[in-house]
């Protein structure tokens, strides 16, 4: 149990990770899913951020000409998660165009709706 | 230095280069450009693996200012030099196939955009093929699913939106899954290149140090990829992306796309974890089992179907069930197997669409069973391809299916847990006479005369479909009698990818 507490924001990421994946697999709301979506990469964000912080530590920018390397936090899951934003907005983009397509077409943003819409349209 | 050592990266950096170019072109313009770029890609990667096979061994590309441990790198060899001409090639042949129905299906004004997202799905198989470090892979994971997508809704009817939606819906979840076990990783290891990563990953299971995280990270990744590739039963969204997607997305889509995830994994198994340690943790046997049930039910649910286009595309589902079988076996023979089929299905199932999409004039209305007897009379080439491919599929002599399946079943015979050779084998002559029943009785339909008046649609016979026809079918019969060299180079490449292999 002191584990969980010691380590609260890896487990919080990963509580948050779940319900994101869950809101992107079963919701039928196009809009919800997409919000599923980034909730699910905001929690990868955070437990990547989490990682790489070291409390005390400056960010690993060096301006007073100093390199020791223990002074400073590691700056690669800084770039992983700057990586991954640009990942997920241009999903999210993409996602997004596509539900407006969607929208125009059938007037609902149920997935289950325009599945059956969808194949009656191609039955005509 | 070579020069030729630079030619992976140019390889992957010319498609890249090229996409944005052809926004600006006209659709036609576009189109030559993009054939020039994938044959251009073929041939460095034929220079690449001429080179790889002279020199006898591997080497790593460093991307960047920072050498190994830090900086980014790509890495290559035998094996996936031979993937790499194999893909360019398919992708060349299935566009020139698909071309005349790339022009009626897709509107004037989006041809060029359909090619920007063919140069970007280009640049990221190669990329999932040369990468050596793990982020840079799912980052191009993201890329070829967004290039995937542009491929299923292009065509802009109703059915592809929703086609597509369900299809970003569902690797959104794999991806998601890749990422979050990718993370797990770095934080056990500290490091995101491949060869460290193995290091530390060697040095948590001797410690027995954060063995559960990894076994967590393994398994994500697994259904990460699992999801992306459509095994079953995560195929959910597969009929309607292969199904209603215009011929040529169809054709690379089921052969090329699904295999970049797969040889992802391949590397990931053998690069990054290490095939004793994925048996130690019994991935393998769960592969194994999901692989049996993907090439069960896929070939039940492909007999139900109506709708051939849909037909073919639930046999995809059965073909993937076969190479995680393969994975699931775990040896040696049982990879090689694997990697020989990521071939053969690539060319039998190209060559199916290609050949289908002409028989049916590219319409949905004439791709149902009933619609397509005696369609052979009409279009003879397409006919034979169809044939041809079919057979493959079933696993006739003389074709690339055959030899596949000969190697499976003498891998499972390599195997020493008495239940897995037995399920694997009982398994193959199952899905075998499952695969012939629907893939026998459709050629064995289109061959019937006719009794309905068959009338042509708007596309006829084209050249360019019969030359990818022609090819596809000299490949098969190449892939199917003259194995040995390929299974050498595949064993080589493997070899290379770790020297970890044991034989159980």
């Amino acid at each position: 149990m002191s584990e969980l507490f010691a380590n609260y924001l890896a487990v919080v990421a990963m509580v948050l990770f779940g319900i994101g994946f869950g809101n992107l697999l079963l919701q039928k709301n196009l809009i919800k899913k997409i919000i599923g979506l980034n909730i699910m990469d905001t929690a990868v964000y955070l437990f990547l951020a989490s990682m790489g912080y070291i409390s005390g530590r400056l960010a690993p920018i060096i301006t007073d000409g100093d390199t020791d390397a223990r002074k400073y936090v590691n700056p690669i899951p800084s770039g992983l998660v700057l990586t991954g934003i640009v990942v997920s907005v241009s999903v999210t983009a993409l996602m997004l165009a596509l539900t407006i397509r969607l929208y125009r077409r059938y007037r609902t943003l149920d997935i289950d709706e325009i599945t059956l819409l969808a194949r009656q349209e191609h039955n005509e | 230095m070579d020069f030729v050592r630079n030619f992976p990266l140019f390889s992957i950096l010319l498609p890249m280069v090229s996409g944005p170019i052809s926004s600006v072109m006209s659709g036609k313009k576009a189109k030559w450009l993009n054939y020039a770029v994938v044959a251009v890609s073929g041939l460095l990667s034929v220079a690449t693996l001429v080179y790889v096979l002279n020199t006898g061994s591997t080497y790593n590309y460093s991307m960047g200012a920072f050498p190994a441990p830090f900086g980014n790198e790509i890495r290559v060899g035998v094996l996936e030099a031979l993937t790499a001409t194999f893909f360019c090639f398919v992708m060349l042949l299935s566009l020139i196939g698909g071309y005349r129905f790339t022009k009626v299906d897709i509107p004037e004004e989006k041809q060029n955009l359909y090619y920007i997202m063919m140069n970007l799905l280009l640049s990221s198989l190669l990329a999932l093929i040369y990468t050596n470090d793990m982020f840079t892979g799912y980052v191009f994971i993201e890329i070829n699913t967004i290039a995937a997508c542009g491929l299923i809704m292009i065509r802009g009817w109703g059915r592809n939106l929703l086609a597509a939606t369900k299809y970003m819906i569902m690797s959104l979840l794999g991806s998601g899954l890749v990422l979050i076990s990718l993370s797990i990783l770095y934080g056990i290891t500290g490091h995101l290149l491949m060869e460290p990563m193995h290091e530390a990953i060697v040095e948590i299971m001797e410690n027995k140090t954060y063995t559960e995280p990894l076994t967590v990270a393994v398994g994500l990744f697994c259904v990460g990829i699992a999801i992306k590739s459509a095994l079953f039963p995560f195929h959910s969204w597969v009929p309607d992306a292969y199904g209603y997607s215009t011929c040529a997305s169809s054709a690379i889509l089921s052969s090329l796309v699904s295999k970049g995830y797969i040889f992802l994994l391949i590397k990931f198994f053998y690069r990054v974890i290490g095939t004793d340690i994925i048996h130690q943790i019994q991935v393998d046997d769960v592969l194994f089992v999901f692989g049996i049930a993907g090439m069960v039910f896929g070939s039940i649910s492909a007999i139900q179907q109506t709708d051939v286009s849909r037909m073919i595309a639930f046999s995809s589902v059965a073909q993937i069930g076969y190479i995680y079988m393969g994975f699931g076996l775990n040896t040696e023979a049982g990879m090689i197997a694997s990697v020989f089929h990521i071939l053969a299905h690539a060319t039998g199932k190209s060559l199916l669409f290609i050949s289908l999409n002409s028989l049916s004039d590219g319409t949905w209305e004439y791709a149902n069973y009933r619609k397509l007897r005696g369609a052979a009379y009409y279009h003879k080439f397409a006919g034979l391809g169809f044939a041809v491919g079919s057979l493959s599929m079933v696993g006739i002599p003389l074709l690339a299916g055959f030899t596949s399946k000969v190697y499976f079943a003498k891998a499972a015979f390599g195997v020493d847990s008495n239940p897995k050779m037995l399920i694997a084998l009982v398994a193959l002559a199952i899905s075998t006479i499952l695969n012939a029943m629907y893939f026998i009785g459709q050629t064995i339909n289109i061959y019937t005369p006719l009794s309905v008046e068959h009338e042509p649609g708007s596309v006829k016979h084209s050249a360019s479909a019969r030359v990818a026809v022609v090819l596809f079918i000299l490949i098969n019969l190449v892939l199917g009698m003259g194995s040995d060299p390929v299974i050498r180079w595949i064993r080589t490449g493997l070899v290379h990818f770790g020297a970890i292999i044991k034989i159980r």
